[in-house]
């Protein structure tokens, strides 16, 4: 907590700025009608991350034998190991209700944040408390391309963990809602990447969620599709506690959060309400 | 960088929607205690993640099936491999070591000797090199997912299963062919399986956890395969050749008989081939290796359920 504060404030002192008498708390425009209503759902302390990436070696260095044994006689270990530090200490609080929208530039650690979120990434120090278990909006990773799309609907529903009997229940349901029609018997690898996406955002949507969280799901499909996915998002966000987004889609955030972190290189630099920090955004 | 939302960034910092900054000096660790937040990471305990593996066997078998069926699906001839690749195998050995080599001196129907071992050896080293491939070859699968992660290498095994059910048809038409009978030891068939799955299921955790790490794994891999393949006796009797042709003692010969994948092939000799001699004590060591690989395995490979997917 004390770190976060003093970062923020180096951040401050940085942007060498008065301080704006804009001071406010964090805003929840929805009257409350859940008694759960405001309880924290998703608690983030001092979360740091770092990736260890093999391969990224220098000019000097490009993997050949020669250099490799040369390294291995020298003792000098794996210079090809790099470890990037994506997260560096954020920390805050999502309550009950919040739908967060979370922004910055590609590399700034969105995506991490979120895996991190979701339990998938060990934190390096630091931790993340929920309450339940956050899933990830997204399935893609379970798909096989070879199969046909019955085939991908059964096993991306199974990988989410659902039950032989919600998979048939739902079935008709990911089918009309993808509309990719016959080409349910057909493998995924013949469809066309807009009727992919669709038929992998189906899937994903398909099941509840206590926190939910969804990378860039909006980014694809054509106008009748967004329209669909957005309502079908709002609808998600109605059911679930919690609901985290990235997108680079601005006008999506703003229409879906109530709340939005900014990140930049893995701190937060902002958060606060949608208007006012995507302005901040945007100016940067 | 305009102004404001630092300001703002410092009054969220304290925990929002609350504002109040005293309250917002609760640790953060305190307040999650406070609401019983867990861990978003936290290993459960062994029997738990047990039942999490049973809830998740439907993804289990069809991830299994359809790693089967994409694996042919751009192939003209499709499913047929299935049984096409264990016979050109078969055949491929045969031709290799019974008429060239003449490995087969001294063994009665050495085809089904040959293939017996061959069928058998195969399963176990597939079953383990897919393990080892299991964490490592989808950690896109791992960073997207919730799921026990045991359930990838049992996947990997099962889908090997799923191809050792076939290969044994095969496997027991060719015996038929080299003219031995059907007795009522092949009641015992699906038992000496079992035992062997059971075996291979744990292998493949334990190889699933060190290649997680280990990325030079998947290169020595082939080269330790290669080892265990010759060490196993696959295409000729380990007593005969170590310790009549080789002239070491007989304590390598029952080393290497002791040897998991040995065993399991001395034991579907066994029971497939009427003129071969039963190894002393052999359904012990089968037994053996399956209850300690399985509930090693389990153990080791649950231990860093945590860590899996860190890059």
């Amino acid at each position: 907590m004390a770190e976060l504060t003093e970062e923020l404030s180096r951040v401050k002192a940085e942007e060498s700025g008065a301080p704006s008498p804009d001071v406010r708390v964090h805003p929840n425009p929805e009257p409350p009608h859940n008694p759960r209503e405001g309880t924290p759902t998703v608690i983030v302390d001092d979360l740091h991350i770092i990736y260890r990436v093999y391969g990224a070696a220098t000019e000097a260095e490009k993997g050949n034998a020669a250099n490799a044994l040369l390294r291995l006689l020298k003792r000098q270990g794996r210079p090809q190991m790099k470890e990037i530090h994506a997260i560096r200490g954020v920390s805050f609080v999502a309550r009950h209700g919040d739908a967060i929208g979370i922004v910055g530039r590609n590399g700034s650690g969105k995506s991490t944040l979120l895996r991190a979120i979701a339990g998938l990434l060990p934190p390096h120090s630091g931790a993340v408390y929920t309450d339940g278990q956050p899933s990830l909006l997204g399935v893609n990773a379970a798909l096989m391309r070879e199969l046909t799309g019955e085939r991908n609907i059964v096993l991306g529903c199974y990988a989410m963990g659902m039950k032989p009997d919600q998979v048939k229940e739902k079935f008709d349901d990911i089918v009309d809602f993808s509309g990719i029609g016959e080409f349910v018997q057909f493998p995924m690898s013949t469809y066309s990447s807009g009727m992919g996406a669709r038929l992998r955002f189906a899937i994903a949507s398909a099941k509840k969620h206590d926190v939910l969280i969804i990378d860039e799901a909006l980014a694809t499909g054509d106008r009748e599709f967004k329209r669909k996915s957005q309502e079908r998002i709002k609808q998600m966000r109605e059911e679930a506690g919690t609901v985290f987004l990235v997108a680079h889609n601005l006008d999506v955030i703003e229409e879906t959060c109530n709340r939005v972190i900014w990140l930049h290189k893995g701190k937060i630099k902002m958060d606060g309400d949608p208007q006012t920090v995507l302005a901040a955004y945007n100016k940067a | 960088m305009s102004q404001p939302e630092s300001a703002t960034a410092d009054a969220q910092a304290g925990g929002p929607s609350d504002g109040t900054p005293v309250k917002g000096q609760e640790p953060l660790a305190k307040l999650a205690e406070r609401y019983g937040l867990r861990r978003a990471i936290a290993r459960p305990s062994l029997p738990v993640y047990l039942r999490q593996l049973w809830e998740r066997r439907h993804f289990v078998m069809t991830y299994a099936t359809s790693r089967n069926v994409s694996k042919y699906s751009n192939s003209a001839l499709g499913q047929l491999w299935q049984v096409l690749t264990p016979l050109l195998n078969a055949a491929i050995y045969y031709l290799m070591f019974g008429l060239i080599l003449g490995a087969q001196k001294g063994i009665d129907n050495y085809p089904a000797f040959l293939i017996t071992g061959m069928f058998v050896f195969t399963y176990t080293q597939r079953s383990v090199s897919g393990g080892a491939k299991s964490i490592s070859g989808n950690l896109s699968l791992i960073r997207a997912l919730h799921f026990p992660r045991a359930a990838l290498p049992l996947a990997y095994t099962i889908q090997e299963f799923q191809q050792l059910l076939i290969s044994m048809g095969v496997l027991l038409g060719l015996v038929l062919l080299t003219q031995e009978p059907i007795t009522w030891f092949w009641l015992l068939i699906p038992v000496a399986l079992l035992l062997q799955t059971m075996f291979n299921i744990g292998a493949s955790l334990v190889l699933a956890r060190v290649g997680s790490t280990a990325r030079d794994l998947n290169q020595l891999l082939p080269f330790i395969m290669r080892t265990w393949l010759y060490a196993s006796g696959v295409f000729f009797s380990i007593g005969d050749k170590v310790v009549n042709s080789a002239g070491l003692p007989q304590w390598v010969a029952d080393v290497m008989y002791a040897n998991p994948a040995a065993a399991y092939i001395e034991l579907m000799r066994d029971l497939l081939i009427q003129t071969h001699e039963p190894r002393p004590y052999i359904w012990f060591v089968c037994v053996f290796w399956a209850v300690f690989a399985l509930l090693g395995g389990f153990w080791y490979f649950w231990r860093a359920e945590e860590k899996y997917g860190r890059g």
